[in-house]
């Protein structure tokens, strides 16, 4: 087990930054997702904490030990690749037997250790077959397996699930988190897929162009996005925003006014954008007028389409009233309290702020 | 679809066969099959310099197993020379030059590729002399200038050691080919693959060992197949740099078929000989086509023809 800590590390090839200096912190035993879209440098920071990429500045420590100079084989990690990269010429006992091949072992515990974590990543059936004769499913069972056999202080995980279908992700996604919690190993897991990082973790680490936008819990990232970016990437379908300018406790956005306020001193001034979340936005017979658009129904929910006075807006229903039709002119309202304010400028969130009808 | 339609289209299939099969068939049978043919023809006569075939004779088989005194030396030469030009250089050097050169940032890599792709690219007649310039037995040559300098006493490589030499002269050249061949290939294992294995507690040499090797056995076994062949029939850097001797501690089979048919004039004992190379080719091919399992390396093709 391995309590994990970034110094100001940093990451450039040639003249481009990958990693901006990141300082973080992750606890002994924590599950931790680091969230981004591709190219955010999520999966180079993973890969020095591995030690496959060397930091151009900073330090990686490892329970208080510098790490930089240590090489990869000695750090006593397990990583799981997007890809697997389970060995082609071996079978699946001896992939996942391999890391042990370099410890001082006895061949005989070797293999009955390989054998106990394959099953319990339920591919002791499978021990004796090579990775091409593999489903996908089950070549991402028998990484974890190598990944685990060796009982790191660290798992990493760079996008484990993304290339399973969509059932077998569910079942991954519950699997691997209890696995976690059962061993109690420090994990990382590195993803695109919001769900997957909000489902799994117990923190996430939002990465945005090299820089941490973001570290919180799931619950952190839905009620108070720090920036614009966090906003737009988290929640599906994303939260509305509604661009406009703030003046004498008024929102002005093209056809409409809005309250605005804060509950930290004076309401903000100058560029503003409103956040407002699809699921709290509900019809009624006052507020905001607008008109449907398009109506798609998501099986338990319904999301609606409007053109209004604020511009496009996204409603979600939770339990839909049939009796909504394109076309149809609606008012929508929302509670204050549940908004949430960027300044334009800056991008990031400007806290207590709120707007209301 | 009417009768008309189906000859159109098998006229066109036959069109087909003899445009695109066609031109390699011709050098096939022009290059290959025909020389193959006249060799034999050849070797059952008693053709020499008027190159006039007189009778019908199994005299040069009977020379060639009975009375040629060479012949077991040259043989013997000839296994030597290929296994170790093989050995040292064609296969193993090969390998440690492209497994280095890859390791290496991509600019020196290519640099030290394109400095041992040299010798091949320069014509064999000026490689030979910059050979012979630098095993010249005198303080002249290149070698001895470094013997000097270092305070060793000088050296006549092609007196004393001229197997070493033919085998390092033409190694120089032969390892560009495996090079080539294994840097292409070890580009082509998957990244992640040398990733996991460096995490999973492989350090460098072991990665070789249990990634790098097994994912290029295939370009191995080829390399080792086709060279063999090749350094079976080629002796012109030889010829140009020992002249098979001193003596013919140097005259490898091939040589020695030059030799007697060119050199001495006589034409049907050197068909002769030739056949056997011939033989000794095909039994070497097929004993590494079967002990290397090379039939595993063919897929059946995947485009279906019309």
């Amino acid at each position: 087990m391995a309590r994990v800590e970034l110094k100001q590390v940093t990451k450039a090839w040639g003249d481009v930054v990958a990693v901006e200096p990141t300082d973080l912190v992750i606890e002994n035993g924590e599950f931790v997702a680091v969230l981004g879209p591709s190219g955010c440098g999520k999966s180079t920071t993973l890969f020095m904490l591995a030690g496959i990429y060397a930091p151009t500045s900073g330090a990686i420590l490892f329970d208080g030990h510098e790490m930089n100079a240590v090489e990869p084989k000695d750090r006593n990690i397990g990583i799981v690749f997007q890809s697997y990269a389970l060995y082609p010429h071996m079978n699946v006992r001896d992939n996942i037997a391999f890391p042990l091949k370099f410890q001082k072992l006895p061949k005989s515990e070797a293999i009955a250790r390989a054998e106990d974590v394959a099953r319990l990543v339920h591919v002791d059936e499978l021990l004796d077959r090579k990775p091409s004769q593999l489903s996908g499913g089950q070549q991402q069972r028998v990484a974890l397996a190598r990944a685990l056999v060796k009982q790191p202080n660290l798992l990493l995980l760079d996008e484990p699930l993304s290339n399973l279908d969509a059932t077998l992700r569910l079942t991954m996604r519950t699997e691997i988190k209890a696995l976690q919690k059962r061993t109690g190993i420090t994990t990382i897991l590195v993803t695109h897929d919001q769900l997957e990082a909000t489902t799994m973790a117990d923190r996430i680490i939002c990465m945005s162009r090299g820089r941490i936008e973001q570290i919180g819990t799931p619950e952190d990232f839905y009620s108070r996005p720090a920036s614009l970016f966090v906003a737009k990437f988290i929640g599906s379908p994303p939260l509305n925003l509604v661009e406009g300018t703030g003046r004498e406790g008024r929102f002005q956005t093209g056809g409409a006014s809005l309250r605005l306020g804060s509950d930290q001193g004076a309401p903000p001034e100058g560029g503003i954008v409103a956040g407002l979340r699809p699921e709290m936005l509900t019809f009624g017979p006052e507020g905001i007028a607008g008109e449907i658009v398009a109506i798609e129904p998501m099986g338990r929910e319904t999301l609606y389409i409007l053109d209004t006075d604020l511009g496009g807006l996204r409603v979600l229903e939770s339990r839909p009233d049939r009796t909504h039709t394109v076309g149809q002119k609606v008012h929508v309202s929302f509670d204050a309290a549940e908004t949430v304010l960027f300044d334009a400028a800056t991008e990031t969130r400007i806290a207590g702020a709120w707007v209301a009808v | 679809m009417s009768a008309d339609l189906i000859t159109q289209q098998k006229r066109r299939q036959r069109t087909n066969f003899v445009i695109f099969l066609g031109p390699a068939c011709l050098l096939l049978l022009m290059f290959f099959v025909l020389p193959v043919v006249v060799d034999i023809a050849v070797a059952f006569t008693d053709m020499g310099r008027t190159l006039k075939a007189g009778e019908f004779t199994f005299e040069n088989f009977e020379r060639m197993f009975t009375r040629d005194r060479r012949l077991l030396k040259t043989l013997t030469l000839t296994f030597i020379y290929v296994l170790g030009t093989l050995a040292f250089f064609n296969v193993t050097f090969g390998l440690i030059l492209a497994l280095v050169t890859t390791a290496l940032p991509s600019r020196a890599g290519g640099f030290f590729r394109a400095v041992w792709l040299l010798p091949r690219m320069s014509p064999s007649v000026v490689y030979a002399l910059l050979w012979a310039w630098a095993i010249d037995p005198t303080e002249r040559g290149l070698i001895n200038q470094i013997f000097l300098a270092l305070g060793i006493p000088i050296l006549d490589l092609q007196n004393d050691f001229p197997m070493v030499l033919i085998i390092v002269a033409n190694g120089f050249i032969g390892a560009s080919m495996g090079m080539i061949i294994f840097t292409s290939a070890i580009r082509s294992i998957p990244e992640h693959l040398f990733h996991a294995a460096r995490t999973d507690g492989a350090g460098g040499l072991r990665v070789v060992w249990h990634i790098t090797l097994p994912a290029i056995r295939w370009p191995i076994s080829f390399i080792t197949v086709y060279q063999t062949l090749s350094l079976l029939v080629s002796f012109e850097y030889i010829w140009l740099i020992t002249d098979g001797g001193p003596f013919f501690d140097t005259t490898v089979y091939a040589l020695y078929v030059y030799k007697r048919a060119f050199e001495s004039g006589q034409y049907a004992y050197g068909a002769t000989l030739a056949l056997l190379l011939v033989v000794i080719g095909v039994a070497a091919s097929m004993l590494m086509w079967r002990f290397l399992n090379m039939k595993a390396l063919l897929q059946e093709p995947r485009i279906e023809v019309h």
